[in-house]
This record gives C-alpha cells, sequence and structure tokens, in this order.
C-alpha cells in the first residue's frame, strides 16, 4: 500500500464511537487534511453504552464522547443533526439532506445499526418504544417513572438491560422471548440458562417461546393469544446493518458493508467500520459484524492507521470483547463462540460466579464471564496470545483461569 | 465546587472544575482533557481511565473495588502499586474534593 498524503480531505458518515474513533486517530497519527464527522443525529456525539443502563436509573444527562473543545482543537469539522444521502463515487461527493455537497479523497461509512421493528400490527403505537439513540433513551427514560408495569420484547441483551433498570424500580416486567431461551446465540445454553434465573430472581417473568403478535395501546398480544396489559412496551429484538447509503452507491452488501481485512469496501478510497461493516474475522474464519464498541474503536483505530498508509499493523485481527450490565448481573464476553463450540464452566455457576470457556476443535475461542473479572481480564490475555488450556482441565474445580494466564509459557 | 487537576507527561497541567458526584474520568472527558479516554462509559470495563494519584491524596481515595482491582492488571500503562486508580472510580465530593493525577502516557 502507497502511503497517502497527510492532507487528505477525510468526511466520516457517522458521528458515533466508531466515527469520532477515526477522526481522534487520525489526527493523533499526524493527518494534517480537512476532516469531517458528519451525523444524523442532532445531539453532540455520546456515549451509547449507559443509555440502557445508568441513563435509565437517574434522568443523568448523557455523557459526552468528546468535549466539543476535542473537536475544535483538533480542526475537525462536526456536523450534527444532518443526513448523508447519496455518494457520488465517481466525482468523489457526498450528498447531504440540507442541500450541501462534501467532497472527499477518503470516505469512512460508520452508519451504525437501526433497531429492527416487529412487523405487526400496531408497532408504531405511542407507548412502544425502541432503545437505541439518545432520543430513544430520554422518552423511556421519562416514561419510566410514570408507568405502571413494563413489557419489554426481546431478551437479548438491550431488552435484560432494560427489565433489569425496570425491576430496579420496583416495576412488575414481563419479558417476551421467542427463542426457547435468553441472548439466542449470543451466549452459551449455559450461561444463558444461569441468566435466565437470575432474572427470574430479580422478579422479571421471563415469558420464553412467546413472540409479539400485536401492540393494541393498551398492551400486547403474545403469539400464543395471551394478553398483557401494560402502559410501557419497551422492543429490544435486535438490529439491522445501515447500509442503504452504501448499496445505493453500488458497493456490494451483505448483513453489512463487505469490507476486507483492512476494512476497505470494494472502492480503494471508501472503508466502512463499527456496527455497519461485515468483516472477514481471524477469530472464526468466516465474515462476522459485530457490535459492539470495542469493535467500533478498534476497527476506528486500523482504519486510520490504513488510511495513512502504514500498513504495518497487518489485517484488522484484534480480539473480539464484550460487556453487558444487568442490575447486579456483570457479564463479560472474550472471543467469538460459535453455535457448535463445546461449553465447559469454569467455577462453580450456584455461586453466581463462574466463566463458560467455549472450545473449538479443542482450542478455547472464547470465555463468558460472569461477575469475574479477573477470569475475563485473563481470557483476554489468553485469546489474545494464542494459548488454550484443555477442555478437561477446565472442568477441574481447582482450574482457574487467571492462574494458567500467569503461568510462564512452556518453552 | 470538586476540583481535579491533571498532569501530563509533557508537564503541561489542566484544571477542571466538576459537580459533586462526578468522577475523575467523566470530568477529564467532558472538559476535553486529552489521554483519559473512558471508553466504556465508566464502567470499569476497559481500563482506559487509568490515573496516578499524587501521593498527597492518596489518603482521601475511596477503596478500590474487586472490579477495579482486577482491571487494574490490564492497564497500558504500567500499574503502579500505590498510585494507579481508574478515574472512572473516584467520585469527586465528600473526601475528595481535590485531586491531582498525573496521565499515564497511554491509555490504549
Amino acid at each position: 500500500m502507497c502511503p497517502r498524503p497527510r492532507s487528505e480531505r477525510v468526511v466520516v458518515i457517522g458521528a458515533g464511537h466508531a466515527g469520532v474513533q477515526v477522526a481522534d486517530s487520525l489526527r493523533a497519527a499526524g493527518h494534517d487534511g480537512p476532516l469531517a464527522v458528519v451525523g444524523d443525529e442532532p445531539a453532540p456525539p455520546y456515549q451509547r453504552p449507559p443509555l440502557s443502563k445508568e441513563h435509565l436509573a437517574s434522568t443523568g444527562t448523557a455523557m459526552p464522547l468528546r468535549a466539543e473543545r476535542f473537536f475544535r482543537e483538533n480542526r475537525i469539522e462536526l456536523r450534527t443533526g444532518v443526513t448523508a444521502t447519496a455518494i457520488d463515487r465517481a466525482s468523489r461527493i457526498v450528498h447531504l439532506d440540507d442541500g450541501g455537497t462534501v467532497p472527499y479523497d477518503v470516505l469512512v461509512l460508520a452508519t451504525g445499526a437501526a433497531n429492527r421493528t416487529p412487523a405487526v400490527p400496531g408497532a408504531d403505537l405511542p407507548g412502544v418504544h425502541a432503545l437505541r439513540t439518545l432520543a430513544d433513551a430520554d422518552e423511556v427514560a421519562a416514561a419510566l417513572p410514570r408507568a405502571r408495569s413494563v413489557l419489554v420484547v426481546g431478551a437479548g441483551f438491550i431488552g435484560l438491560e432494560v427489565a433489569a433498570a425496570a425491576r430496579a424500580r420496583g416495576l412488575p416486567v414481563t419479558v417476551l422471548e421467542a427463542a426457547d431461551r435468553p441472548l439466542g446465540r449470543a451466549v452459551s445454553p449455559v450461561m444463558a440458562e444461569h441468566l435466565a434465573d437470575a432474572h427470574r430472581r430479580m422478579g422479571t417473568t421471563l415469558r420464553l417461546g412467546e413472540a409479539v403478535a400485536a401492540f393494541t395501546g393498551r398492551g400486547v398480544v403474545s403469539s400464543v393469544g395471551l394478553e398483557y396489559a401494560t402502559d410501557l412496551v419497551v422492543v429490544g429484538i435486535g438490529v439491522v446493518a445501515r447500509t442503504a447509503l452504501a448499496a445505493a452507491a453500488g458497493l456490494p452488501v451483505s448483513d453489512g458493508i463487505v469490507v476486507d481485512e483492512n476494512l476497505r469496501t470494494a472502492d480503494p478510497a471508501i472503508y466502512a467500520v463499527g456496527d455497519c461493516a461485515s468483516h472477514p474475522s481471524a477469530h472464526t474464519g468466516t465474515r462476522i459484524r459485530l457490535e459492539s464498541v470495542q469493535n467500533a474503536t478498534d476497527q476506528a483505530r486500523h482504519v486510520a492507521t490504513a488510511i495513512l498508509g502504514d500498513s504495518g499493523s497487518g489485517p484488522y485481527a484484534e480480539l473480539p470483547w464484550f460487556w453487558s450490565h444487568q442490575g447486579p448481573l456483570k457479564l463479560q464476553i472474550a472471543g467469538v463462540r460459535l453455535p457448535d463450540d463445546e461449553s465447559v464452566p469454569c467455577g462453580d455457576p450456584a455461586t453466581g460466579r463462574f466463566s463458560v470457556c467455549c472450545f473449538r476443535d479443542g482450542r478455547l475461542v472464547a470465555v463468558e464471564s460472569l461477575n469475574r473479572p479477573a477470569d475475563h481480564i485473563a481470557a483476554r490475555r489468553l485469546l489474545s496470545a494464542g494459548r488454550s488450556p484443555h477442555p478437561g482441565q477446565v472442568g477441574d474445580p481447582a482450574f482457574s483461569l487467571k492462574d494458567f494466564a500467569r503461568r510462564p509459557v512452556a518453552a | 465546587m470538586p476540583k481535579v487537576i491533571y498532569h501530563h507527561e509533557d508537564g503541561a497541567t489542566e484544571t477542571v472544575a466538576a459537580d459533586a458526584g462526578s468522577n475523575v474520568m467523566r470530568a477529564a472527558v467532558q472538559n476535553g482533557v486529552a489521554g483519559i479516554v473512558g471508553e466504556c462509559g465508566g464502567q470499569a470495563m476497559c481500563a482506559t481511565c487509568h490515573v496516578y494519584v499524587r501521593e498527597a491524596h492518596l489518603d482521601s481515595l475511596p477503596e478500590i473495588g474487586e472490579d477495579e482491582e482486577e482491571m487494574l492488571d490490564c492497564t497500558a500503562a504500567p500499574r503502579d502499586e500505590r498510585r494507579s486508580r481508574l478515574g472512572c472510580q473516584l467520585t469527586l465530593g465528600g473526601d475528595l474534593e481535590e485531586v491531582e493525577v498525573d496521565v499515564p502516557a497511554t491509555q490504549i
């Protein structure tokens, strides 16, 4: 890869964790050219993880991703409340919904994802909320103190975080989940079962194998014909990558904007990072799309390096990791588990502090830790170094991931 | 109003006034103090708000929690057994009206 001039015009579409990090890393690495970040939300860039957690517990203000001063001092043109409507790849121009245009030498798509909406009657009724943006979170936070009960559609991370926040306020909470366990394929069956029990103990009613059939304005009718009266519904049934802009520009899209191992699209002048990017993963050997802050910021850093032509870093291969706080439950995941991987509990699930080690062909590929941050850190070290205990070792009650990670590597 | 003084590697110093109940990470991010990232939003998950607290303030600090203890083992800059803390766990106000910290050379 030839080094690019550091004076090129870089435009980033999307002002979330990924988009802002691209701009930050470019400047930090010495990029000196014009740099613009275009975001369609009106608010200045903000931290997303607290929205489904602390933000619902108190009427706090959003935590900024960077202070206004950061953008000014780094000469980053931040344009919020503006939507990119089209990319003219031949002329290298982005068209905006305010009628303006922005020229680019390099374009980075950090368009993120949008909430999936249930295709059932009444999904747009008042009182039916989603939770992704600050505006969404403000609406739910304002509705919670007035609500008499809460119904959550979807037992994914967002749904369960909302359920825990609502239970912490003492509200009756019911969660409808179409699958037969929470968190779908995101965690191992052992962990899913433990989390389901923990939420039940918190007082949440989990209705598994039950989807939403209709929203009525007074509640929800489920797929088995039951009616749930409630004044607040929060839907969390996953997201879809925001790919329309890329697709309309003729870029390949397949559950995300298709990028190579350096996160470059089929157009050498255009990259994609974060939730919207479908990338080849060294950790699964397949193409994946990840929705996490770690993925957003690490991919952003990688792209900044790639844009500046410093190809020494090699293909993108950062170890994925993720966390979710659900009331007192602190779940941390390192690596990527696939459905067929072998899951071996490490520690006693009955104590509420344990991990699940996931093996593929006998090698450690992911570790889910519940209220065991030491295991999580150890797992990140082991997975990054490509070290693995034997599956049989892990099942031994005396085995400790932390001790194993600290052990010197045999020569 | 609580006050945080950030000392950077190059000798520069920034003083930030913060609300009681805020913390050393949040005050830095909200005021654009470079070198403190706070990638996880303050949940003791990412260890990117690592700071070295200056000696004079060590007695005023809250105890290190279990999660913080573990995360401090994976900071990008070396951990100092006495002075290393996560900025997100240092709540301002009460015993901690003022604190001076050194910002590490790197967080990532």
